[in-house]
């Protein structure tokens, strides 16, 4: 039992880190295909070693710590960012269980009966990586983007838990394996059975608002570098640097897979009851990669087409539209969960 | 004032109304625009293995030419370095000795001929000026350095060797005014 | 000793050690960092307690909300020993007295308290979020309303001050 989670912890870890990696690579491709060019092709065919030599690079860089920096601080600052990155992939059901050597594994590694709260508390703890790596450097800039990170992420946290509360009293639980068993299938009593189809404005408020809480364009107002050199990691280099920004590609991947989860059925998929056992398990688990890859090129794409959002048009679209949303939704969803359920007869 | 061009838009700041105030229109509208990129050509060419066609009147690396004995054309008389704008032109006249009569046109030669390649603009200027067709601007790219020093070029690297000319006929007739 | 007894013995004794160097810390930045060392210890007492809903809970407003703002004021404020402002010793002599005083109080109120016998994992489910949620609609209705009216009141006190000077500049 705990050998079995032991090694889906290494899968995942390894997997999650791979991922980032060859996120990195991607988008610039992507980024280079929007913009009518081919993109790194150098390092191996297509350019696929590109990751590898990025890595290289990163680690023969002069390790520095500025001599006015706090040192521990400036050197736990991108440890908590990879580590809040990397923790929440503990509780995400990666699909049906499997039957492997006699037994049953669950393809999750901690099925935690808060584990979407977790998920919350493990968000807003992943702005200390920012906000202390940033204080530590002893720099404005890398002060200003810290300030910057933490005021976004406090108000896009108030909507997205908002949205994520309409999505836990339409399921009546908060454990992300129930989430995406409630949304089993594709279509069930002549509608679709996916959160985002009964729940579209939910949806594109958490979109955002994770868009908000990853710090990608068009919120990645703490790293601006038309305003702010690099933001928070304007001090760093090297291997702690590759850090921050290797724990953004992981924190993008986790919150895809959450985004897959909470609104497109997790491991779900058309036509899944014709399946069981391991086919079921695998195609399950083919299916939820599928969304979210599919979720990582939309991030990517969204960079690169919207533009930067100014400061005060952040804190607007936060306070006086997303949250008021959010918040309407809410009251509509629960009105119409008391009225099926009978309560005004 | 009226429009020349039939480009000019009048610009309003009248209210947005409530589909503009949405974004979302225009959002999905400028996600369609990027994701008909994907699927246009590549405006790149992977450089070292694929070449770009110059065009014929492309301002590369100059080349001091020779006559076809093999004899410089350059007589020093300067016209090139006070066209020069970039004041990247540089030399010192020398005066033709006996039994150099195969080495220099005429009796008056460039003992040193720099180019600061640098300053140099590559407005062909000082091929425009020279009256004896002694300099010429090439498709050559000029090659990067790592020190400064090493890009003002002298006669070693400007002039064309005998046994292998550059030739010149094809670009230069486009832009060279013909005798009358 | 079992292994559970030693865990939270254990975590008992590091939330009271980071609880101190909060105090004992020189910069203030330093002291909130440990502050929310002390209540992410104190989410895993909680945890030990099984009670899931709360520890997340505690992690997501103190640790994730109220203390980043902490933090932030902190980090603004610039604080440092140089320019730390002289307290009188009338003020440090009350200051001492209000915190001998709490700590006279907190000493009557520990000693008072029942003491139970670590024995493992509590079997109580108070923590787990149904139950918990059946507990605040029922039978604690009304001190979790009175307790949302007093937000209310401070939401509304809180905008009240962010407005005022809005009006003189009017």
């Amino acid at each position: 039992m705990l050998l079995e989670k032991l090694i889906l912890v290494v899968i995942i870890f390894g997997l999650s880190l791979v991922i980032a990696m060859y996120s990195t690579y991607f988008e610039r491709k992507v980024a280079a295909w929007f913009q009518d060019r081919i993109g790194p092709d150098r390092a191996g065919p297509f350019g696929l070693l590109q990751p590898l030599a990025d890595g290289v690079k990163m680690f023969l860089k002069e390790d520095f710590i500025p001599k006015h920096a706090d040192k521990w601080l400036f050197i736990m600052g991108p440890g908590i960012s990879m580590f809040t990155a990397l923790i929440t992939s503990t509780i995400i059901p990666w699909g049906p269980d499997l039957y492997m050597f006699g037994t049953n594994v669950v393809l999750q590694v901690a099925d935690f009966n808060v584990g979407i709260l977790f998920i919350l508390g493990v968000l807003s703890v992943g702005v200390y990586g920012i906000m202390i790596g940033a204080w530590a450097s002893n720099n404005k800039f890398s002060l200003f983007g810290a300030i910057r990170a933490s005021s976004q992420m406090i108000s896009y946290e108030l909507a997205m838990g908002v949205s994520v509360i309409t999505i836990v009293m339409m399921t009546g639980s908060l454990s992300l394996r129930d989430i995406t068993e409630s949304q089993h299938g594709f279509w069930n009593d002549g509608w679709f059975t996916w959160n985002v189809f009964s729940q579209p404005v939910c949806f594109l408020v958490f979109f955002i608002c994770s868009l908000a809480e990853l710090n990608r364009a068009p919120f990645d107002l703490s790293e601006c570098e038309s305003e702010l050199i690099g933001g928070y990691h304007t001090e760093y280099g090297s291997m702690k640097l590759g850090f921050y920004l290797f724990a953004e590609y992981v924190s993008m991947f986790i919150s895809s897979a959450i985004i897959s989860i909470l609104f497109f059925g997790g491991y779900s998929f058309p036509g899944m009851d014709s399946f069981s056992g391991n086919t079921l398990a695998i195609l399950g688990v083919v299916a939820l990669f599928a969304k979210i890859f599919f979720f990582i090129f939309v991030i990517m794409w969204i960079r690169w087409t919207l533009p930067r959002f100014r400061f005060d048009q952040l804190m607007h679209l936060g306070w006086k539209s997303l949250i008021p949303i959010a918040l309407i939704n809410l009251l509509v969803t629960g009105l119409v969960i008391a009225f099926k359920n009978g309560w005004f007869n | 004032m009226q429009s020349l061009s039939n480009k000019r838009k009048v610009v309003s700041d009248k209210p947005m109304t409530f589909m503009e105030k949405l974004y979302l229109p225009a959002i999905i509208g400028g996600m369609w625009i990027t994701f008909k990129h994907l699927f246009r050509k590549n405006n790149t060419i992977k450089y070292p293995e694929e070449q770009r066609v110059f065009a014929p009147v492309y301002r590369g690396m100059h080349v001091l030419k020779r006559d076809e004995e093999g004899r410089e054309n350059c007589t020093a008389c300067g016209l090139c370095a006070v066209a020069c704008p970039a004041e990247a032109i540089t030399m010192v006249a020398g005066e033709r000795k006996k039994g150099e009569e195969h080495l220099y046109r005429e009796e008056k030669y460039a003992e040193t001929y720099e180019i600061n390649m640098l300053r140099c603009i590559f407005c062909g200027l000082c091929e425009e000026a020279c009256p004896k067709e002694a300099v010429f601007l090439t498709d050559r790219i000029v090659p990067t350095e790592f020190e400064r020093g090493t890009f003002i070029y002298g006669k070693d690297k400007l002039v064309e060797p005998v046994d292998s000319r550059i030739d010149i006929t094809k670009r230069q007739h486009t832009g060279k005014r013909t005798e009358k | 000793m079992n292994t559970i007894q030693l865990i939270v013995y254990l975590l008992g004794g590091l939330t009271v050690g980071s609880a101190l160097m909060v105090i004992l810390s020189k910069h203030p930045v330093r002291s909130v960092l440990y502050l929310v060392l002390t209540f992410f210890l104190i989410s895993a007492n909680y945890i030990m307690m099984n009670a899931q809903f709360v520890a997340v809970v505690n992690i997501i407003v103190y640790a994730g909300a109220i203390m980043v703002l902490f933090l932030f004021v902190l980090m603004l404020l610039n604080l440092s020993k140089e320019n730390e402002p002289r307290s009188s010793l009338l003020v440090k002599l009350a200051a001492s007295l209000a915190g001998g005083s709490l700590l006279v109080v907190l000493v009557a109120a520990v000693k008072d308290s029942l003491v139970l016998p670590v024995t493992g994992v509590v079997q109580n489910d108070g923590g787990l979020v149904e139950n918990l949620g059946q507990l605040l609609f029922t039978k604690y209705v009304l001190p979790f309303e009175v307790s949302s009216i007093l937000f209310i009141s401070a939401m509304v006190g809180a905008i009240l001050l962010a407005k005022r000077e809005k009006q003189i500049i009017d």
